[in-house]
């Protein structure tokens, strides 16, 4: 499971948490989450953009 | 005066003292203004001095503007985590939350309980519908940041004037699709506000809704389900507003609904003049390129920045609209606004003016130098526009 950070505001997905308030249940791969994601908290930075912090 | 300091490894000690601190508390006693046309009234009897707070907005902000001019000082980004720390700032936004709550009150407690002329009464939605429209405003600042908190408050003053899908519309909505012909929420060249209004309200709220839509079947759960932020922001309304019709009568129909459409089209206003004519190139993919501080028309202006918590250095807040207020940056070389918003308010509704003041300010950016093809244009427009100022031949060779 890997936690992956917006490059702009630092909003972070946690692959093992999701994200309750989005609808992404805990487990869900970033790699899943909808091609036209964008960063939930700024909404400036698209998905390809975002950096992998910690995976194993 | 609070000083920041920061030992830099490299740069040495950096200090800083926000010049505007103090100055912010002005958003906390701008209810005074909207109360101060009641005080006039009953200091004279006249059911002129109503007219006082609408006078103020729309007249004397703009010379205030022009008197007192551009502040263009920037933090140092050092020091920016310091400030985005100091509660202090926060705090101010939140205690115009409840002030907002009040005032609607207030006027609405005057207007049902005095003899008025109708002219009076207008008045009064309009001064009562500019204030909610600060609301909006503060909304605005508190939507955009990660604490939940905040979030609920902005969720609770939108309740005010009844635009519950605010924020979930413009983070989500707007922020993406920022100057992009298709964003109801960036006006387009040659587009009056009278013809960008009947785009920006109703597309606003479809869009709010459809991405509040979105997250809920996410969910597995019903867009009519109690967990929509919208229909909760709304509820609260229902509250409000239908609390204020059983206690003062009839007479607060046409006010609520006069005061609701001017605190909205406060913000259609403000839609209006941030991104008119601005459009974003595609990349490679084709898709839009990141928004970038020239895609958002920037001011300076002391006064009506402190009355907008620093809303006007637009640029800065699309770059990065996760930062608060009191670090939004000024930056060299941006689309700049001749004066303040209210200023270019009263501009944008005498559209021949507008468009003689704004096209050619469009037209001479840097990165746009005449070539028509990096501007939003209005379609219906298109060939008035390229009649009068040609398919890019100002190009530098
Ligand atoms: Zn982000």
């Amino acid at each position: 499971m890997a936690v992956l950070e917006c490059p702009g505001c630092q909003y972070r997905y946690d692959e093992a948490q999701g994200d309750a308030h989005e609808g992404y249940p805990p487990g869900t791969l970033f790699e899943s989450l909808p091609e036209e994601f964008t960063c939930p908290d700024c909404g400036v930075r698209y998905k390809e953009e975002f950096q992998k912090l910690v995976s194993d | 005066m609070t000083t920041y300091t920061l030992q830099h490894p490299d740069k040495g000690l950096i200090s800083y003292t926000d010049k505007k601190r103090y100055l912010w508390i002005a958003s906390v006693i701008m209810p005074i203004f909207p109360m101060l046309g009641i005080f006039c009234y009953y200091q004279t009897g006249s059911q002129w001095a109503l007219a006082i707070p609408l006078v103020f907005t729309y007249l004397v902000i703009p010379v205030l503007d022009w008197l007192f001019g551009s502040d263009e000082n920037n933090p140092p980004e050092e020091i920016v985590p310091q400030l985005e720390e100091d509660r202090y700032y926060r705090i101010l936004t939140y205690i115009t939350v409840p002030m907002h709550f009040g005032v609607l009150i207030a006027i609405a407690w005057f207007v049902g309980t005095h003899e008025l002329t109708i002219w009076s009464v207008i008045a009064m939605a309009l001064t009562a519908g500019s204030y909610s429209g600060l609301g909006i405003n503060t909304a605005h600042e508190l939507g955009h940041k990660k604490p939940p908190f905040e979030r609920l408050l902005a969720k609770l003053v939108l309740a005010v004037p009844a635009y519950g899908h605010f924020c979930i519309e413009h983070n989500r909505g707007h922020h993406t699709h920022v100057a992009t012909p298709g964003d109801p929420a960036s006006s387009r060249m040659g587009e009056s506000i009278y013809k960008f209004i009947w785009r920006e309200i109703p597309g606003a709220f479809k869009r709010g809704w459809e991405q509040e839509k979105v997250r809920l079947n996410r969910l597995d759960k019903s867009v009519w389900s109690l967990d929509n932020d919208i229909l909760q922001s709304f509820a609260i309304s229902a509250v409000l507003q239908g609390g204020l019709i059983i206690a003062f009568g009839w007479i607060m129909l046409p006010f609520l609904a006069l005061h609701n459409f001017w605190a909205w089209f406060q913000l259609t206003s403000a839609n209006y003049i941030e991104h008119y004519g601005l459009k974003r190139d595609k990349d490679a993919n084709g898709r839009y390129e990141r928004c970038q501080p020239h895609h958002s028309w920037n001011a300076n202006y002391i006064f009506s920045n402190i009355v907008l918590f620093h809303l006007e250095r637009h640029s800065d807040h699309h770059a990065n609209p996760t930062r608060r207020y009191q670090s939004l940056r000024n930056f060299e070389d941006l689309p700049e606004l001749p004066n303040g918003y209210y200023g270019m308010y009263l501009l944008a509704y005498v559209p021949w003016l507008w468009y003689r003041v704004m096209d050619k300010r469009v037209l001479a950016l840097p990165h746009i130098n005449g070539d028509l093809s990096r501007v939003n244009i209005d379609p219906d427009c298109r060939e008035a526009i390229v009649a009068k100022y040609g398919q890019g031949e100002l190009v530098a060779a």
